[in-house]
């Protein structure tokens, strides 16, 4: 999928949020539902990337709902209705978390793949063209996402909020409290990891 | 003396060029770094390769689906919704 077609999802998904809050807070209780099941799913994850459990995940959401409705006549429609509803989960999540890090697995060492000069010593092997492939793209998108748990904690909140929610890398670091800088790097840390996951499964031993 | 030799700029090597592809892939490199990444990248095939990698992984994230729901948690949902609307 193309980023051109992707932003016209996002922006009539968008729109579409808008006209659904609209009906909730007029009563409508189907466009309640439709909120529900637009988002549930995807805020669960999020959720459980800050607390780890998913039961503890689940009450977060539940919680996030109750002050969407109870909150949905001070929506200003400032931020997408997405947004909004985002950063009321993470900010429960992380005042429900005790802030515990939870090991994930050690750091894909990249390092030894370079020589002292900085070279590759170790080059990667070739698997990208494979995934223009669209059962195997389907296949990576379902691995990608199993390997979300092996992320370390912050890695991970980072990367499903800005390249699984497609979130702006500004409103992420104002979500959960960090630098701009800081965001960055945890993207480019839990990314690089990931990709050395899924090279391991297409085959490059490391 | 005025010196107007510069010392040009040293090219990239592949740790360096690696570390800078998930801002590159986000347009967040300054336009110097761009450029030297770009240079770096038209003669190194593993690099290349890597990139191409990079951007299959995030691809892959934007395409994950999120499981489905039971049934209960959205009616579980209604009911406090219907609770709300009643109080």
């Amino acid at each position: 999928m193309s980023a051109t077609s992707l932003a016209d999802v996002a922006s009539a998904r968008m729109d579409d949020d808008a006209v659904l809050v609209d009906r909730v807070r007029g009563g409508d209780e189907g466009a309640f539902v439709e909120l529900v099941n637009r988002y549930q799913a995807r805020l669960l994850r999020a959720a459980q990337a800050i607390v780890g459990s998913r039961a503890v995940a689940e009450e977060v959401v539940q919680d996030t709902w109750l002050a969407v409705v109870r909150g949905i006549d001070r929506f200003e429609g400032r931020s997408s209705f997405k947004t909004w509803l985002f950063r009321v989960t993470v900010n429960r999540a992380r005042s429900t978390v005790g802030r515990e890090q939870r090991a994930g697995r050690p750091e894909e060492d990249l390092e030894l793949r370079f020589d002292a000069t900085g070279a590759w010593a170790q080059p990667p092997v070739a698997w990208a063209d494979r995934v223009e492939d669209r059962i195997v793209a389907a296949q990576v998108a379902q691995r990608v996402q199993a390997f979300l748990p092996d992320l370390p904690e912050a890695q991970r909140q980072v990367v499903v909020l800005r390249d699984i929610e497609l979130l702006e890398a500004g409103d992420v670091a104002s979500m959960l409290g960090i630098s701009d800088g800081n965001q960055r790097v945890l993207l480019h840390r839990g990314r690089t990891r990931l990709r050395g996951l899924l090279a391991a499964e297409m085959g490059d031993v490391r | 003396m005025i010196r107007l030799w510069r010392r040009r700029r040293r090219e990239l090597v592949c740790r360096e060029a690696v570390a800078l592809m998930s801002d590159y892939v986000d347009g967040g490199l300054d336009p110097d770094d761009r450029v030297r990444l770009e240079q770096h990248l038209a003669g190194c095939p593993h690099c290349t390769e890597y990139l191409a990698q990079l951007r299959a992984t995030i691809d892959a994230l934007g395409r994950a689906e999120p499981h489905d729901l039971p049934d209960e948690t959205v009616d579980e949902l209604v009911r406090l919704y219907r609770q709300w609307r009643a109080s």
